[in-house]
């Protein structure tokens, strides 16, 4: 029954609101005090409402802007002794602002599925997730010239993480290096060249053999588990969002990266969009910076309006504006002016900078609504 | 000032396109035939570059093209008739593209007609991608895919291999060609191939970018000027224009006379040369032209380019008259909303008032006072727009003469609106109005509870002040920007105004430890400028908390809590549990505030903030606020105390380190054994710094001044004040310790690799008792580390802060509750996804749970 009165208020009031006064209006009230409740939050919502011609850009730009001059640009990480190092500050925010294609620390939070996220086994996890490469299981790879032969002394210890054995090890290497004899004892593989016995091609491939690829997820050059809340999360360096996803120990609905452009490509816009609020959010709340949500969102939104990433910078957001005063105005003037002339591009003079330019009222705020003076009258 | 029955016009668009030379010579006044600029007697010579047709920038000369005077002449075009074409070098890109992409022959585009329609549209994509350059890459490669490049495939012309020689220089199988050939080829080029190129024909003919005719632009865009001698200095671009035009003639004078090709190539290469350092002077592979002196001339690009370029500088910036700036000096008895003028600055701003027929005897007033007393006026503006000054001679002329339409610029009064602004400009609220108060005294007044949002100090910050000059800009002022419609910030849906400094300790110590006489307590009420003492309860003795409550309307109710998280409870106006702090009356914190101003409305909320700023400043005074020196020293019993937790911190760091040195050290995940020994030992050292900061609150008094202060929030931290008394602990570079300086050692009175606190900037003593000289050199560095941290950080983050207002400055709430951008792109569908106004919300949210608390049935 009551329902039906919420149900009323849908459309109009907004659903985190609705959510809210289910929440704290008790159970034992009347029908008459959730009407009158609803009405008066109803009421309450339309004072607050934003009006029509507010600069919410500027506004949210001046928020942002004005505070980013007190953040402290490297953050001394005191208490988190044991977390891991990430681009913080005032770089990231520039980082993030840009939808820089290469970030300073791309790092993944690896959410775990019921009951990995306990820590039972979380190192062993880790482990494996972990980009290895030959040269992190063995303890010491010699080159016999005399022979000649590569003999790998294996950490079998190290192998037992990933419960591989020295047998496995021997195959994997010998279905890389096919032209080689490959032969496996109980803790050394003696790797001899098939044929041609160059011992400058033998230097050449004991590196090979180093750099060789093993286990992991490629590109995850660090893990650290971490524990967040009553769980355990693991924390890389490095991003493969793709190739984490297929683990099967792996919460794929929280796990995340920092990466906007992998988490773009993997999940979508609306994810990009997510992230940047996010990640935003994160460093003003390390820098104790007090930021309404709403003015992120709104650059979020102006960054991912067109469905593609886009950075607030020239071959971004500033690219895709209508007007060429307003391009030239911001950088690169020659460039806009010289290619509006060979276009024969008309500014129709909608946004704000031409209109300074011009002298005219700008589009915004009280300049905004358009009077016609009878002048008949 | 317009007339009622003026109408300004409005532009609605700008077209950007190319003159065609027939364009020019129509449009110009006169033709340059001449270098020369003046004649014998200084007057402009005819066919020169300050010919009258062009303009005029003396006063007396009339323009012979519209017979206007200096200022009202807006200055006219002229052309020069090159007598070789030249390539104009901002297009000089695009002329290579076209001359390699269409036939040699027959001008037409390299790609077969069947072909044709296939390509237009995925060049239309590249365009919406990567711009107009985008497009023409994109036919570039498409003509390199096709394999037409070598032929052509509508007349079967051999193509030639073709090179610009930057910048304008074109080479064709290393043979040059002629920006005539250059030019006869675009002639070529039919329209619809243009259009493949994205270049309109309405607006463009590939021929006009190799240019035929100059435009010379008027005079009045480069003024001469004239110097204290007499002499004339003309502007860079009459300079460039000048040998230009002399080139010219030469060039001419040696075609008729028939001279050998190599002479006329190279007059040719010089008018070049000189046209393209009239468009740009910083084109990398040519010197700059410069004047006699050997500095560039500033010519056509860089007079538009960078930030004091004609776009940023002189459109995108504007300048303002009937503005005044000083410096700032606080006055907490001034309202909030008003800013103290000197008489001297309020007798040189004015404001216009235009005469009616019932506020003739009141403005004639101001005009019998003249510029010379206070409150007169300066000038006078007829009907007719002719502006009058008042002088002794003028002023009884002009009093017969005012009526009814006249416009008398009197000087401010108290009352006036104006607007008050510091720089950095960072948010609107660096700009709000006050009301004027004319003070004695040369320095602007303010409020000190109104420093927060100019980010205002008063250790000599000047100000600036505007007096707005129409109806139409009082009233928004008035509306929009008083300081009472600025109380709650729109970043975080709090107070950004409210109290600091003294009259946060003042509160503080009058709410939590005072007590008062009641005549003692009307007496410092008065001072604030409470005027009904009916609320302190007629008691001999009152508490501070009453005092206090005197402030707070009648039906105010708040519970929340102080910095150190007791309760603070106020029911109906009366405070009666808690006292007052930063949490509660500093700026950006704590409810208190947004819910007054939510209750009572923004004028009553800043006249409340105002008293509790005066009461808080008055009262320090009754209780006698000082700090003192000896307020430092530690007992004895302290000093002990602090000892022993430095040394056992030193033992615990040297047990650190040799399980460094053995090896025994518990490696942190994901560094390596340094590392962690360095965190670990920074931990251990600020945990003991922290501890000799316990040991000294501890045996400081709750009434100790630095406490006081740090208690209250008003000033400094529990951390100064251990700093100063008992130790000042690590100083961190780079976020580590120091470790830097000479070979292995951070200076040469340590050994080398000595990992020890004090070789590593750890200082264990306080402020107070001095630091040796190694302490202070490590101080030093820090010091200077942090302040280039500074001084690298605000270009940067300032830069971001122009990307973020550029790109976001179109964006608005539309009639509809969407948010879009300048071409009606929608950018959010409800602003912040609810529509909410953050400025209107508290801290960002609407306040359900008193609603529901309040509503009943």
């Amino acid at each position: 029954m009551s329902a039906d009165i919420f149900m009323t208020y849908e459309g109009k009031l907004p659903t985190s609101i609705i959510e809210e006064v289910k929440q704290l209006l008790p159970a034992s009230a009347s029908q008459k005090r959730i009407e009158n409740v609803l009405s008066a939050v109803y009421e309450e919502y339309l004072d607050t409402l934003e009006e029509a011609g507010d600069a919410v850009g500027i506004v949210a730009a001046e928020s942002i802007g004005e505070p980013s001059t007190q953040m402290v640009l490297r953050t001394f990480h005191f208490a988190g002794v044991s977390e891991m190092q990430v681009t913080s500050g005032l770089p990231r925010i520039i980082e993030v602002f840009d939808a820089r294609k290469t970030i300073q620390t791309p790092t993944m939070e690896i959410y775990l599925r019921e009951p990995y996220n306990a820590g039972k086994d979380l190192k062993s996890i880790a482990q494996r997730i972990l980009e290895t490469t030959v040269d992190d299981y063995v303890s010491s790879i010699s080159l016999d010239i005399s022979v000649p032969q590569i003999v790998l002394a294996v950490d079998k210890q190290a192998l037992a993480h990933i419960d591989w054995t020295v047998d496995m090890l021997a195959k994997h290497i010998n279905k890389k290096f096919k032209k080689f004899k490959v032969a496996a004892s109980d803790k050394e593989i003696t790797i001899k060249p098939g044929k041609e016995k160059n011992i400058d091609d033998l230097v050449k491939t004991r590196e090979r053999i180093k750099k060789t690829f093993v286990n992991g997820i490629k590109n995850v050059s660090q893990v650290l588990p971490v524990k967040r809340g009553d769980e355990f999360i693991i924390m890389t360096a490095g991003t493969n969002l793709k190739d984490v996803f297929e683990l099967e120990y792996v919460d794929t609905t929280r796990t995340i990266s920092n990466d906007l452009y992998e988490v773009e490509s993997l999940l979508g816009i609306e994810a990009a969009r997510q992230l940047i609020i996010d990640e935003t959010v994160k460093v003003l709340r390390t820098q104790g910076l007090n930021i309404d949500v709403r003015h992120i969102m709104l650059v979020a939104d102006t960054m991912t309006m067109t469905g593609e990433l886009q950075g607030i910078n020239r071959t971004g957001i500033v690219r895709e504006k209508a007007s060429v005063l307003a391009r030239a105005s911001f950088e690169t003037p020659f460039k806009h002016l010289v290619n509006a002339s060979l276009v024969g591009e008309t500014d129709e003079l909608n946004s704000v900078v031409e209109n300074v330019m011009v002298n005219q009222p700008i589009p915004l705020g009280t300049g905004l609504p358009r009077l016609v003076v009878r002048r008949d009258v | 000032m317009e007339t009622p029955n003026s109408i300004t016009k409005k532009i609605k668009s700008i077209r950007f396109g190319i003159f065609s030379p027939e364009m020019i010579k129509d449009m110009s006044a006169a033709k340059v035939v001449t270098p020369e600029l003046y004649d014998m007697e200084g007057y402009p010579v005819d066919g020169g570059l300050m010919d009258t047709r062009l303009g005029v920038i003396d006063p007396g000369i009339v323009c012979k093209t519209d017979g206007l005077r200096l200022k009202d002449s807006l200055g006219h075009f002229g052309y020069i008739s090159l007598a070789r074409p030249v390539i104009h070098v901002k297009f000089a890109g695009l002329i290579l593209d076209l001359l390699r992409t269409n036939c040699r022959d027959c001008g037409r585009i390299l790609i077969p007609d069947d072909k044709r329609d296939t390509f237009i549209e995925s060049f239309a994509r590249a365009e919406k991608e990567d711009g107009f350059s985008g497009r023409r890459a994109a036919v570039k490669d498409a003509i390199s895919s096709l394999r037409t490049i070598k032929k052509c495939p509508h007349c079967d012309a051999k193509q030639q291999k073709i090179t610009l020689e930057r910048p304008t220089t074109y080479l064709e199988n290393e043979r040059r060609i002629s920006p005539i050939e250059i030019r006869t080829r675009l002639e070529k080029v039919t329209d619809e191939d243009m259009m493949i190129f994205g270049m309109n024909p309405e607006f463009v003919r590939p021929e006009w970018l190799v240019q035929t005719i100059l435009a010379i632009p008027p005079v009045t865009t480069r003024p001469s000027i004239t110097l204290e001698s007499g002499e004339r200095s003309e502007d860079d671009l009459t300079h460039k224009l000048g040998d230009i035009v002399r080139i010219n003639q030469r060039l001419f004078e040696n075609i008729n006379a028939g001279a050998p090709e190599i002479i006329i190539e190279d007059l040719w290469d010089l008018l070049q040369y000189h046209v393209t350092t009239y468009y740009d002077n910083e084109v990398t592979q040519l010197p700059p032209a410069r004047h006699r002196t050997g500095q560039p001339l500033k010519t056509l690009s860089s007079r538009i380019k960078s930030k004091e370029g004609r776009i940023r500088h002189n459109l995108a910036g504007k300048r303002t008259n009937f503005s005044a700036r000083t410096v700032v000096s606080p006055d907490p008895k001034i309202e909030l909303n008003e800013v103290g003028i000197p008489r001297s600055v309020a007798m040189k701003l004015t404001v216009p008032e235009r005469v009616t027929e019932w506020n003739i005897n009141y403005l004639k007033q101001f005009v019998q006072q003249g510029p010379k007393a206070y409150p007169g006026s300066n000038y006078i503006i007829r009907p007719d727009g002719k502006k009058m000054k008042i002088t002794d001679e003028t002023q009884e002329m002009l009093l017969e003469e005012i009526q009814p339409g006249f416009i008398v610029e009197r000087h401010l009064l108290d009352g006036d609106i104006t607007l008050f602004n510091r720089q950095p400009s960072l948010h609107k609220m660096s700009m709000m109005a006050h009301r004027v108060r004319v003070l004695p005294g040369k320095t602007f007044r303010v409020n000190p509870a109104v420093c927060a949002p100019y980010n205002a100090d008063f250790d000599g910050d000047e100000m600036n002040l505007h007096v707005p000059q129409t109806e139409e800009a009082r009233a928004e002022a008035e509306v929009l920007l008083q300081v009472q419609t600025q109380i709650i910030s729109p970043r975080y849906g709090l107070s950004i105004i409210g109290c600091n400094q003294d009259a946060i300790t003042g509160n503080y110590l009058l709410t939590k430890f005072m007590t008062l006489r009641y005549e003692q307590a009307v007496d410092l009420l008065a001072q604030t400028g409470v005027t009904d003492f009916s609320a302190l309860p007629k008691k001999e003795i009152v508490t501070g908390k009453e005092v206090f409550s005197v402030l707070l309307p009648k039906g105010f109710d708040f519970t929340g809590e102080a910095k150190d998280r007791t309760p603070v409870a106020i029911e109906d106006g009366i405070l009666l549990e808690g006292f007052m702090d930063k949490a509660n009356l500093g700026e950006g914190a704590g409810l208190m505030l947004r819910n007054i101003h939510k209750k009572y409305g923004e004028d009553q909320a800043l006249d409340i903030l105002g008293k509790f700023y005066r009461l808080g400043a008055q009262a320090l005074q009754i209780y006698g606020f000082s700090f003192n020196y000896d307020d430092l020293i530690l007992s004895e019993n302290s000093q002990k105390e602090m000892h022993k937790v430095i040394e056992q911190a030193y033992a615990d760091v040297d047990i650190l380190i040799k399980k460094y040195q053995e090896n025994r050290l518990e490696v942190l995940p994901g560094r390596s054994p340094s590392e962690t020994l360095e965190l670990t030992i920074l931990e251990r050292l600020n945990r003991a710094r922290n501890d000799t900061g316990a040991v000294a609150q501890k045996q400081s008094s709750e009434l100790g001044p630095t406490m006081v202060m740090a208690q209250s929030g008003s000033r400094g931290s529990v951390i100064n004040m251990s700093q100063m008394s008992a130790c000042v602990g690590q100083q961190s570079f780079r976020g580590g310790r120091i470790d830097r300086g000479y070979s292995n050692r951070t200076l040469s009175c340590f050994s080398r690799n000595d990992l020890q606190p004090a070789a590593r900037g750890f200082i264990d003593v306080g402020f107070r008792n001095g630091m040796k000289p190694w302490e202070f050199f490590f101080m030093a560095m820090t010091g200077r580390d942090s302040l280039m941290d500074t001084a690298l950080r605000t270009p940067k983050s300032g830069y971001l802060y122009r990307r973020l207002a550029n790109a976001l400055q179109d964006l608005k709430v539309d009639y509809d509750g969407t948010v879009r951008d300048a071409g009606g792109k929608i950018v959010q569908f409800a602003y912040g996804e609810d529509g909410l106004a953050v400025a209107k919300t508290r801290g960002g949210r609407i306040d359900i749970k008193k609603i529901v608390e309040q509503v009943k049935e």
